[in-house]
């Protein structure tokens, strides 16, 4: 069968700094007529270039410098450019990573679209109308014939994408190159987004090529796989092969490095891998992957790796798989380490809190280290003539929780649900407007200034961006002294219990740096001589820096790559059980809360839904909102085929929310007291509760 | 979006009281009237009864905000606040020292500054995003390049010397046109082509460089890389998709200086003998006539403040966003 | 000592100004991640090259700064009080004495020998004429002028010239060698590294730049020896003489209006920013209200009400120099007052933005006061804002100058400047035959330094706002260009092998 799309040996340089980039160099590969191939790979390596290369829409810093394209017989790399843009949006099409920033904001949706036909269908008019309409109704845009011609802002994001998607399908294009399209969107509306196009493509029969850095998602959607590892694909393989058996160490170190309920289970530390992707302006001698790699030896240092042929259509680069060089017979665990894990479900129930380690007793009557009671966050809204407040924006309305020592307890929800501004609420950073908060039996809201911030030195944040949590003018360590000093804790000998103080302050920050796995001669540097996963380490530390009891953890891995990510959560895990920290842990990512959190809060446009122990929560839900956040999560599982929970709709407006249950209008089991009143809490054991009329309603918070 | 409007033209009045403020402490508080009287007759031979003369001449003969000598209300109105600085919010702006009144004079005068600055504004808004296109279009070529260089040369060149120089080879060289002078009607025309040409191309070296700024902005946004992913071709992209957008600043930079154009401009105008606001204006402040220079104050900021009223009318026009949120 | 030096209110604040710089331009130096920027100024071949031109302009106006009084000789001999004159002298007056006091009656065209106007003179035998007489200063060395001049202007043009690029040459040679020994490598090596263009700094464009000012200012110096280069004016002063003066004014009003404005524009844009609530609306109401009072209005108003201030005040002025510097203090103080709403705009705009960053979350965090924070975390954040604004606005105030002392509105009349230059010559374009020098050595003189100032502000904006792409077009045609001209340096990939797929 002959390939739809055939790249060979292409190579394609950025010159943006100093030296050239070789974003992709040397990449060959071929998508099937109808299959979806699926290109993984961590940031940086290349595989938005590829895209990019293909539909020739380089940045004006790239250039392809050789190698071929080809679809069907045409390389579209040498044909001239008004023959390509016959191509692109007809042949070939494209969706993006951001569907906010990918639509022109000035014109409507059926304008948009309608540019497409007229393009290469030459249809105008009415008949573009219609067909507009038709092709709107395809990917699901309820009352299709209204919203047409309203822009693009007037839709939520995963409706932006729907809008994207519905322009590249304008031109029935034989591939669709989907870059990353759903990587900004909530993993309900990822969810919606991934079955429509798979739907679309079962019928229209075109292919897909996914980029992707996310493993599940490729294993849902995928035919065949390949990885990409700093500008050249190191494995190629069907999704059964690849899924069932990594061959090439990196891609075996990412699955190691899935956080998930397994990997805590059996008490693993994840894998991380070790170092940096390399600098692509660097010339490569030998395997590129050789400085990271477990497994290499001279040869992996001395020689690239050609293809070595695992089994059929698997391929990979690596030298351990030629049976002329392999040193030895195969490393036994290769290829079968991980699977297991991967794999096996459930049941089974872990003790909770085993490895709790001793923290500083206290004294105090509370049981819980942290208990936040009603807690509420209202914004103004300021509106009509003179500005008057209208309303408010209920971002956090009437959430109470419990931490206790030591303890991780996992917030979690979909953007905009107010979670981080609970948190926030919490550690007194935004003035809550209702509720308690009380630390260690000590009331916080409404607490004087003077007296809060001496209390601050107990309560800290990690934040989620790495980049902008870290002043770039400063170095890192003026950066971690910097709340030593306003706390005047460390190097005076004040109350801290992480480690010793007695060589002062300078001598403090060099334990800390060492605490969070940084070199202590990094001190002296600034920020942006740091890698993402580096900075994140920086900031931890910064936090430790005045010994905090509790720190809330904002989305701390939501930037960062799998591989990253794994070293952050070890070191998040490492730190807990040696400094008895408690974290409040706001994530967005399910398969991180089963690695780290003992208990869980799911929340749902500023309220608790749903809360318990982990095991309680993400293996019964209960909360039909639980339900469907957890079926939307994609996993990589070959075997069985979960249905998912269908959520219509998206996100109501925290301004405006639903009367009675505020997911009643997303729910499938409405019923019509949903509508009236919000649910009281139902329990399901002394610590799983859930607010939902499913379930007999307790009866004394009245 | 009425609101949206109401409210901006109500926050207009604050600023207005706020501009009035500034003028009279300016005018009256900085200097007193007698300080200003003896600029005007002459330092070494005044006489206190010069002084009086010219105060009484010019109504500034009263106390500033609060006058003891009168009864009721009269307390405050008849001061030098109520009857200078209050009084120009019915554009009653008084008399120039040559007894002509000012808000007449204004108003014959706003015509022939629009005759200038309205085909200025036009015509230069027109040829700068030409230019600016044309060299987005043919950006990282030598067009381009040599169009910067261009820009950056133009800028910095005085625009008294576009003026002089244009003078000195249109008019005194070639004798195309009259060198300076104002007819009525049609007659106006040859008068006004050297100044319109003069001062579109003493703007050009700034505003195209400025634009090509803005379109190169938007060129790097995301949805321009989709609308080539469809296969437009490039002109398409830059036209439909790149032009829109880019107006939405360029259009509500503009629009600010129209209500503006009525001023017309104070060195052009002056030049070329044009008898509009801004050679008023000159020979106002060469002759140290205060009321005139208050009155143009007065007047400039409350045209600026319409245009940006205008500003943000022309917002919900070209900017959907604002349209209908 | 035989004069008394002076500090005049502007110079006070250029040597602030100056000290503040060399303090900057060590801090930076200091910090590798401030360097960095700076680095890439250093890289651009036209903010170089445009740096050199204004090094020159700037060393004409330190000169220029330097102010004494020189003691009048022999007033009454033995009291030990020295009386010094009233008229106040630079450094720069006292180097160009010559310049300065070799004043013609009237108008005289560059290089002449003669007036530019005929007078009556009498000749020997009693007879009256009308004619060109001879200047008293210009040319007056020469026997014949109509047959000499031009041989003697080409000889003494040739004479400075040659001076001028020899000591270009000293000046590349030493150059070489301290490159050289910098980078260890030997002086040939090194000298054709800067000879292709392949050091890091531009030093090529520097030595073209330096060699073009050179060889103009040997020639100009030299012929300014006997010859007034640019002409005389109305009263017969040497034009060339006044350009040179008006360039201090043109720098002064540059960059101390910026200084007067930064504390405004910083303090008050970051508390708006940064406190946000009723400080926000009181500072948006306070500069939407000065900015809509169109600038040249609010200008020409103030200085009016100034100038009837300092007129009505003549006993605070010793001098006539006192007084035009304090008028061109305040005209600089005016100026910047109507100029520091946009600044201020924009920083409060960024000051917005930055307060949301996690870093500044972080110290709120940890309890850090509000000052801390403004000015370890907000200040240093947005320097790069004041820094393009500071170099941006230069250009644009030289211009000004010139076009507020055309309307009547700029600096004292008796200051020698740009715009009261054109302003006195504008007249004289009506004359038959015309006067043209003057407003071509004033338009010409502003144009190098406006056009170096827009250059290197350019530079400096490329270098420091990553947004701004103005000229940066040039690297990637070169880059189109060297492809072009050697197609395979570009595609032999470091590892083609081993790609062949089965």
């Amino acid at each position: 069968m002959n390939p739809l799309l055939q790249i060979d040996n292409l190579a394609t340089v950025l010159h943006t700094g100093a030296a050239p980039v070789w974003a992709v160099d040397g990449l060959t590969l071929q998508i099937l007529k109808g299959e979806t191939f699926a290109l993984l790979g961590e940031s940086g390596c290349g595989k938005s270039m590829t895209a990019l290369s293909i539909m020739r829409l380089l940045p004006e810093a790239g250039e392809i410098v050789s190698g071929s394209v080809r679809i069907g017989e045409e390389d579209l790399l040498l044909l001239p450019e008004a023959a390509m843009r016959n191509v692109r949006g007809r042949r070939i099409s494209m969706i993006f990573q951001e569907p906010m920033l990918s639509l022109n904001p000035v014109m409507t949706v059926a304008d948009q679209i309608g540019e497409v036909l007229r393009r290469h269908f030459n249809l105008s008019g009415a008949a573009a109308q219609e067909r507009v309409l038709e092709i709107l109704n395809q990917v699901g845009i309820p009352d299709a014939a209204r919203r047409m011609n309203e822009y693009p802002f007037q839709f939520s994001g995963g409706m932006k994408q729907r809008m994207m998607i519905a322009m590249a399908l304008a031109g029935e294009p034989e591939l669709l190159i989907a870059d990353e399209p759903t990587t900004a969107l909530d993993v309900t509306i990822q969810a919606q987004v991934l079955d429509l196009m798979r739907g679309l493509q079962q019928r229209g029969g075109m292919a897909i090529l996914l980029i992707t850095h996310d493993l599940a998602v490729a294993a849902e959607m995928a035919h065949r796989v390949a990885v990409m590892y700093a500008g050249e694909i190191v494995e190629t393989a069907t999704r059964e092969n690849f899924f069932s058996g990594p061959a090439h160490p990196y891609s075996q170190k990412l699955f190691a490095s899935l956080p998930g309920k397994a990997m805590r289970k059996q008490g693993l530390r994840l894998a991380a891998i070790g170092g940096n992707v390399p600098a692509l302006s660097r010339e490569f001698v030998g395997c590129r992957f050789a400085d990271r790699c477990d497994h290499a030896w001279e040869l992996c240092h001395e020689i690239a790796p050609r293809w070595n042929v695992v089994a059929g259509g698997h391929q990979v680069r690596c030298h351990l798989f030629n049976k002329d060089t392999s040193p030895s017979v195969q490393d036994p665990e290769l290829g079968s380490q991980r699977l297991e894990a991967t794999v096996a479900d459930s049941e089974g129930s872990m003790k909770s809190g085993s490895r709790t380690p001793l923290t500083s007793e206290s004294g105090d009557s509370s049981p819980y280290l942290l208990s936040v009671t009603g807690l509420k966050v209202y914004f103004p809204i300021h509106k009509g003539l003179m500005k008057s407040i209208t309303g408010y924006v209920k971002a956090v309305d009437g959430v109470s929780l419990t931490i206790g020592q030591g303890k991780t307890l996992a917030l979690v929800g979909e953007s905009g649900c107010g979670k981080t501004t609970a948190g926030k609420g919490i550690l007194q950073l935004i003035p809550p407007s209702a509720g308690s908060v009380r630390y260690n039996g000590l009331e916080l809201v409404g607490m004087e200034r003077k007296r809060l911030r001496k209390m601050r030195a107990e309560f800290q944040l990690i934040f989620q961006d790495p980049y902008s949590s870290l002043n770039p003018r400063m170095r890192i360590v003026d950066i971690i002294e910097e709340g030593m000093d306003a706390l005047s804790v460390g190097g005076r000998g004040e109350a801290s219990h992480a480690g010793p103080h007695s060589a002062g302050k300078k001598g403090r920050v060099d334990t800390l740096l060492e605490s969070v796995g940084l070199p202590p001669e990094t001190k002296w540097r600034y920020p942006h001589e740091f890698s993402g996963g580096q900075r994140q380490r920086v900031a931890i530390a910064r936090a430790l820096a005045v010994s905090p009891r509790l720190i809330v953890c904002d989305e701390p891995t939501s930037a960062l790559d799998v591989s990253v990510q794994a070293q952050i959560l070890n070191l998040l895990k490492d730190l807990q059980s040696s400094l008895g920290l408690a974290y409040l842990f706001i994530t967005h990512n399910i398969s991180v809360v089963e690695y780290i959190a003992d208990e869980v809060a799911v929340m749902y446009l500023g309220r608790i839904v749903e809360q318990g122990r982990v095991e309680e929560v993400l293996d019964h839900p209960r909360h039909p909102y639980t339900q469907a956040l957890l079926s939307a999560v994609p996993v990589i599982d070959l075997a069985s085929k979960r249905p998912i929970i269908h959520l219509h709709g998206d996100l109501p407006s925290p301004a405006n929310p639903p009367s009675g249950c505020h997911f009643h209008p997303r729910c499938p089991h409405a019923m019509p007291i949903c509508r009236e009143r919000y649910p009281e809490t139902s329990a399901f054991s002394s610590t799983h509760t859930a607010r939902c009329y499913l379930y007999p309603q307790e009866q004394d918070s009245a | 979006m009425l609101n949206y409007i109401i409210r901006r033209v109500l926050y207009a009045i604050p600023i207005l009281i706020g501009v009035n403020l500034i003028t009279f402490t300016l005018f009256f508080v900085v200097n007193s009237p007698d300080d200003m009287a003896r600029m005007q007759l002459g330092i070494k031979r005044v006489t206190p009864e010069a002084i009086t003369k010219w105060k009484q001449e010019r109504g500034y003969d009263k106390p500033l905000m609060f006058n003891d000598a009168v009864e009721g209300t009269e307390k405050f109105t008849r001061t030098i606040f109520f009857e200078k600085s209050v009084a120009m919010f019915a554009f009653d702006f008084g008399r120039a020292d040559d007894g002509r009144d000012i808000a007449h004079e204004i108003k014959t005068r706003m015509l022939p500054s629009l005759a200038i600055a309205l085909p200025v504004f036009l015509l230069g808004l027109f040829v700068y995003i030409f230019f600016a296109l044309t060299m987005v279009f043919f950006r990282a070529t030598y067009v381009d390049f040599w169009g910067v260089v261009l820009c950056v040369a133009l800028m910095s060149i005085s625009s008294l010397f576009y003026i002089i120089g244009g003078q000195f080879l249109i008019s005194k060289m070639w004798h195309l046109v009259p060198i300076s002078g104002y007819g009525s009607g049609w007659n106006a025309a040859k008068f006004l082509v050297l100044p319109v040409i003069i001062g579109v191309i003493s703007g050009a070296g700034a505003s195209t460089r400025w634009y090509r700024t803005i379109f190169l902005e938007e060129m790097g946004k995301d949805y321009v890389r989709t609308a080539r992913a469809k296969g437009l071709s490039e002109s398409l992209v830059l036209f439909r998709h790149v032009l829109r957008n880019a107006m939405i600043p360029i259009l509500t930079g503009a629009v600010v200086l129209i209500p503006l154009l009525f001023l017309g401009s104070l060195i052009a105008e002056s030049f070329f003998g044009i008898p509009g606001l801004g050679s008023y204006t000159i020979d106002a402040i060469n002759s140290q006539d205060f009321a005139v220079v208050r009155a143009m104050v007065f007047l400039g900021s409350l045209l600026y403040i319409i245009g940006l009223i205008l500003t943000d009318i022309s917002y919900t026009l070209v900017d959907p966003r604002v349209r209908l949120e | 000592m035989s004069f008394k030096p002076i500090i005049l209110w502007t110079d006070a604040l250029v040597y602030l100004l100056v000290i503040v710089i060399i303090a900057f331009v060590w801090y930076v130096r200091r910090n590798e991640y401030l360097l960095a920027p700076w680095r890439r100024v250093g890289h651009s071949a036209s903010g170089m090259a445009a740096l050199t031109v204004l090094t020159f302009f700037i060393a004409i106006g330190l000169l220029d700064t330097v102010h004494i009084r020189p003691a009048i000789e022999n007033s009454n001999g033995s009291s030990g009080e020295k009386a010094y004159s009233v008229e106040v002298l630079s450094l720069l007056d006292i180097i160009a004495t010559p310049l300065r006091t070799r004043v013609e009656k009237t108008y005289s065209a560059p290089f002449a020998a003669f007036l530019y106007t005929k007078e009556t003179a009498e000749l020997p035998d009693g007879r009256q004429i009308r004619e060109f007489p001879r200047l008293q200063f210009g040319g007056a060395h020469l026997q014949n002028p109509e047959t000499e001049l031009a041989a003697d202007v080409a000889w003494k043009a040739g004479v400075g010239g040659g001076l001028g690029l020899l000591l270009w040459g000293l000046v590349v040679v030493s150059l070489t060698g301290l490159l050289a020994n910098r980078r260890d490598e030997k002086f040939l090596s090194a000298f054709s590294a800067i000879w292709r263009g392949s050091t890091q700094v531009p030093w090529n464009a520097i030595c073209i730049t330096l060699a073009l000012l050179l060889l103009f200012c040997g020639a100009a110096l030299a012929l300014s020896g006997s010859y007034h280069i640019f002409g005389t004016d109305k009263v017969g002063q040497d034009v060339f003489y006044q350009s040179l003066k008006s360039i201090r004014t043109g720098l002064v009003i540059g960059t101390l209006t910026t200084l007067m404005m930064l504390p405004f524009a910083l303090l008050l844009g970051i508390t708006a920013g940064y406190f946000r609530g009723w400080v926000d609306d009181a500072i948006q109401y306070l500069y939407t209200t000065l900015s809509s009072i169109p600038s040249v209005l609010l200008i020409a108003a103030t200085v009016l009400m100034m100038q009837v201030y300092i007129e009505s005040r003549p006993e605070l002025f010793d001098t006539i120099a006192a007084r035009a510097d304090l008028r061109l203090l305040f005209l600089c103080i005016i100026l910047g007052v109507t100029s520091w709403t946009g600044l201020c705009r924009l920083l409060r705009g960024e000051t917005l933005k930055l307060r949301e960053m996690e870093y500044i979350q972080a110290a709120h965090a940890f309890g850090v006061s509000h000052w801390r924070i403004i000015s370890r975390h907000i200040l240093p954040n947005v320097m790069h804002i004041v820094l393009i604004a500071t170099v941006m606005d230069f250009s644009g105030l030289v211009l000004a100058e010139a076009v507020l002392s055309y309307v009547g509105v700029g600096v004292d009349p008796s200051m020698i400047s740009f715009g009261t230059m054109i302003n006195a010559a504008r007249l004289e374009m009506a004359r038959e035959p015309m006067v043209w020098w003057a407003l071509l050595a004033a338009f010409s003189f502003m144009f190098a330094l406006v056009l170096s100032a827009n250059l290197f502000a350019d530079a400096v904006q490329n270098a420091f706002d990553p947004r701004a792409r103005t000229l940066s077009a040039k690297a990637i045609i070169l880059r189109r260009r060297r492809h072009e001209e050697n197609p395979q340096a570009q595609s032999v990939s470091p590892t083609v092998e081993g790609s062949s797929k089965p």
